[in-house]
């Protein structure tokens, strides 16, 4: 609110014009051509996605037994003496190439990372729906539940959701099953901060008269939650999920370093981080640190794009 | 003010008393206790006999009602893994988690509120750019990574500090501490650094948040309109109103501190209740798992309280008006 | 007749604001005088830019705002471009201001005593024990009851009235010649207005303090002001002493503006309306910034800016159906 009135408040010219030239022509877009950062960010990310779709045709499958040669273990990255340009990063223990290994591994990580966010999103994104248009006792048991996850940090949940499966499960299945196991516990462990967004806007949407307009000409409840409620909620859910798939992204990897996530089989950046450590003293730097920096590119570039997201979508920045 | 305080303690039992059925559903349903005592030879009747002398055939609300008699009185079971008492076990490991936790705390909190407030009051300085581009790094890097890379740097390549264990301790009673020994304390350095690291980005760029919120309010323009210092308006006004969302969000992340310890102890080996933890989820070790399940939750819920109650402490709008939080 | 200069005068005021999408101006050319004790209204819809005028007088022009042209004089001395520590030193000492929304104007977390005394000590030498006893005459003048008990309690625990009362007394703590209050009542009850209305009146007749009292509303104006200004998209549309702007409007503009105030005494069937709406500072028509909406636009107005002109005595308007009265607006004499 400000104090001396907004006279010169941004104007929206807007109206008459076409969709594209409204994008083209919007602040957000404004915005992201004049941020060096979120340029920076976005070709990252896009040379990162490239790299990883187009994994098979880089390198060999590192996982794939019949290309990998034993005796070219532990070979130091090319430029290093020792070393040659077929292993580019170096190899590991097992003879495989430390670039494939970190392709492939990329892949699985952002596959888990945007699984969850999708899971998280959907589930938390519903019950905020729910909760925000019933009200009333519906409201009262999702929130509660909502509270009391919120008091605990979501890698714990995480990991406790992780814990109960692996008990659960007999080993050999929760094995092949490791990568759902991994999405639903992150995914259970973030859908709390979309649901209470949700929650808030649905509640100051239902005020609303087109939506007291179409519940008094008899439209079912569940019609005007996804078409006309949904839309109009979204916004902040973009933000989230961006910054959520940063989170979900070092979650997963977090698990996996601790020998709870995806198993040296299929692994991820945290596993192939985890088996790498067990190098370090012995010099063999290069099958930790190269996961590592692939790790920090990946979720910065994301965080980047987030964090400009929310400071180009916050109105009260403008 | 009574009446707020007894209704959040009320609440908070309920929490425990939830979680307490969790842990339980946990303890006696998932995996089989008897299996897990008794070796693979023992007989069926050997087994039966075992099931009625637990108590495990008795109706669900007794073996409940009997489950947190005992954790109240602090017999948590065995472990499957290691057989001892489980709450000997925590108790042992509990001062090497705390020590690092309290660290860690106390640094995040010590420079993540000044440097929050500088770059909230300095915008555009590049200092402030450097910091927040610097706590950007620090939001985006795990903790575990952070610890890799400092072992690199300091233990491996530079042998300055060590990269596993608690170094010497020093014994009281039960407690025993490294804050008395040298070689205690350099091996705290580390472990320190990296569990603080994310704590202490998250509470800059929240400080530094509110702090450009509040700036922005009417009743700072109005305390400019007077004719206020800059002085005044800043650290008087401005401040003040900033720290006091910032004390609840603390809270909450003081208590993800002990989270973020299980990776960090995973990482240093460092003898606390983390480790334990971890181990137990790889073994299935599930008293260990219920037992730690309600040590954490009894920490959440005593530090949100005391958040709720400092909340109070600070804001004369709640001491009015206990229900309104804003 | 004695010549004395006015307590506050804006000559030829220019605002901008540079936007991605080009410069609006959200003052062009705007003049203002304030005499000694006297009441300014301000008037015009909002956007108009009067809040922005007021503004530009004590330097809080809302970023990227910034002064382009003109210049604004405090008792003869140019204020306007001062450094930010002068300016901090005319803030509250020489010049107070009043916002529209007591609810947010006051710092939560501190007593108001505690306000009151911060303010009074920043501008005014005293010992705390002095300082408290002023706050506390202060606030018995704006006349807040039980004034000794309540004065080390929160903003939280008084209404808005009374809050609103307590920014005056903010306001006038440090005996400033000039008040400007944006829009002091419009976050107020309709029954609570007249009151601080009359509160502000009396405050600022025995401090001898010359008031800019902006507001949208006409009724507020003619309650308490001594002369009035209409401002349009940024621009002087009218100015005189009330009873003259309200009963010869002059401008059009103003003219539909006393037209669509509801007399309980005037027979009429219905309210004028003014067709259309104030233009955007984006999309501001050549000429007359009013002709798109004037019943008595000419050729002239679509294609000039009308001057500022007089139209008798201390009244000047700014239409080009007073070019006859020749004279360009001449400096109003003591």
């Amino acid at each position: 609110m400000t104090a001396f009135g907004s006279a010169a408040a941004h104007p929206d010219p807007t109206q008459g014009q076409t969709l594209r030239r409204r994008l083209a022509d919007s602040d957000l877009w404004y915005s992201f051509r004049t941020s060096p950062v979120a340029l920076g960010a976005a070709v990252m990310a896009l040379l990162i996605l490239t790299a990883v779709v187009c994994a098979p045709w880089l390198t060999h499958d590192p996982f794939d037994l019949t290309v990998v040669d034993i005796m070219d273990a532990s070979k130091p990255p090319a430029w290093m003496a020792d070393g040659t340009w077929q292993y580019p990063l170096g190899s590991d223990d097992q003879g495989r190439s430390v670039l494939a290994t970190i392709l492939y591994g990329t892949r699985l990580s952002l596959i888990v990372g945007v699984l969850s966010v999708l899971f998280a999103v959907i589930l938390g994104v519903g019950l905020g729906l729910v909760a925000g248009f019933a009200g009333g006792l519906v409201d009262m048991v999702i929130m509660r539940l909502a509270d009391i996850q919120l008091s605990f940090p979501a890698i714990l949940v995480a990991l406790l959701i992780d814990g109960i499966a692996r008990v659960a499960l007999p080993h050999e299945l929760h094995e092949r099953l490791a990568v759902f196991v991994l999405i639903f516990a992150i995914g259970i462990s973030s859908w709390v901060h979309y649901a209470r967004t949700v929650r808030a806007s649905t509640m100051v949407e239902r005020q609303k008269e087109y939506v007291q307009a179409a519940w008094l000409v008899g439209t079912p409840a569940s019609s005007i939650l996804l078409r006309h409620i949904l839309p109009n909620v979204l916004g902040p859910v973009l933000v989230l999920g961006t910054l959520g798939l940063a989170a979900a992204i070092i979650s997963e990897a977090t698990l996996s370093f601790l020998g709870v996530g995806l198993p040296p089989t299929q692994p991820s950046l945290g596993t192939l981080i985890r088996i790498g450590n067990e190098f370090l003293f012995s010099g063999q730097w290069w099958m930790t640190i190269f996961p590592g920096i692939a790790l920090v590119l990946v979720a910065l570039s994301v965080n980047l794009l987030g964090d400009w997201l929310r400071d180009a979508l916050n109105p009260k920045l403008r | 003010m009574l009446v707020f305080v007894i209704r959040r303690i009320v609440q908070s039992l309920f929490v425990m008393l939830i979680v307490a059925l969790i842990a339980f559903v946990l303890f006696n349903f998932l995996g089989d206790p008897i299996s897990n005592m008794l070796s693979s030879e023992a007989t069926a009747a050997e087994r039966a006999q075992m099931r009625e002398s637990l108590g495990l055939n008795d109706a669900f609300y007794v073996q409940f009602t009997r489950f947190v008699a005992n954790v109240v009185c602090g017999d948590l079971g065995l472990s499957y893994r290691l057989g001892h008492p489980v709450g000997r076990l925590l108790l042992e490991r509990l001062p090497a988690t705390l020590e690092l936790v309290v660290c860690a705390g106390v640094l995040a909190l010590a420079l993540g509120v000044p440097l929050g407030v500088y770059t909230g009051l300095h915008r555009t300085a590049w200092l402030s750019h450097a910091f927040l581009a610097g706590s950007l790094l620090g939001v985006s890097l795990p903790t575990f990574l952070i610890g890799i890379l400092l072992i690199f740097v300091f233990s491996v390549t530079l042998g300055w500090l060590p990269a596993f264990g608690r170094g010497d301790t020093v014994a009281f009673g039960w407690w025993t501490t490294g804050f008395l020994t040298v070689s205690g304390l350099r091996a705290l350095i580390l472990p320190s650094i990296t569990l603080t690291l994310w704590q202490l980005a998250l509470i800059l760029r929240l400080v530094r948040a509110e702090m450009l919120e509040v700036l922005r309010t009417d009743y700072i323009k109005f305390a400019r309109a007077r004719g206020l210092s800059r002085r005044a308006i800043h650290f008087g006004h401005a401040l003040k109103n900033t720290l006091v969302p910032v004390i609840t969000i603390t809270g909450v992340q003081l208590g993800s501190l002990l989270a973020f310890a299980i990776i960090t102890e995973t990482v240093f080996q460092w003898p606390g209740m983390g480790l334990l933890f971890i181990e137990a989820v790889r073994f299935a070790d599930v008293p260990v798992l219920a037992a730690y399940l309600v040590l954490v939750s009894v920490f959440f819920v005593v530090i949100n309280l005391a958040v709720d109650l400092l909340y109070f402490v600070v804001d004369p709008r709640l001491r009015a008006n206990p229900g309104a939080v804003t | 007749m004695v010549h004395q200069p006015p307590l506050l005068e804006i000559r030829n005021l220019r605002v901008e604001f540079p936007t991605r999408r080009g410069t609006l101006v959200a003052i062009d050319d705007v003049s203002l005088q304030i005499g000694e004790g006297e009441v300014l209204g301000v008037v015009g819809e909002s956007g108009a830019g009067k809040s922005i005028t007021g503004a530009a007088v004590i330097g809080l022009l809302p970023e990227p705002g910034r002064i382009a042209g003109g210049e604004i004089r405090l008792n003869g001395r140019r204020i306007d471009g001062l450094p930010e520590e002068a300016l901090r030193r005319i803030r509250g000492k020489e010049v107070g201001a009043i916002f529209q929304d007591p609810l947010t104007s006051l710092n939560p977390l501190y007593s108001i005593a505690a306000q009151l005394v911060e303010t009074i000590r920043t501008h005014l030498d005293l010992r705390p024990q002095d300082a408290r006893r002023r706050a506390l005459d202060l606030l018995k003048e704006v006349g807040i009851p039980a004034a000794e008990d309540r004065m080390d309690g929160y903003p939280h625990e008084f209404s808005g009235g009374m809050r609103q009362r307590i920014v005056i007394a903010l306001a006038l703590a440090a005996h400033p010649k000039l008040v400007i209050a944006d829009e002091p009542t419009t976050a107020l009850d309709v029954s609570i207005q007249a009151q601080i209305i009359a509160v502000l009146k009396r405050l600022c007749r025995d401090h001898h303090a010359s008031v800019m009292l902006i507001t949208h509303d006409m009724g507020v104006i003619a309650e308490a002001a001594d002369r009035v200004a209409v401002m349009y998209a940024g621009r002087l549309a009218e100015t005189g002493p009330v009873a003259d702007v309200i009963r010869r409007a002059q401008h059009p503009y103003t003219h539909g503006l006393m037209g669509s105030i509801p007399q309980l005494t005037a027979r009429t069937d219905r309210l004028v309306q003014i067709e259309g709406a104030m233009p955007r500072l984006t999309e501001l028509p050549a000429g007359c910034a009013f002709h798109p909406r004037c019943p008595r636009a000419m050729d002239r107005c679509r294609a000039d800016r009308p001057p500022v002109v007089s139209a008798a005595t201390g009244h000047q308007v700014a239409c080009w159906l007073f070019e006859d009265a020749a004279a360009p607006a001449e400096r109003r004499d003591g």
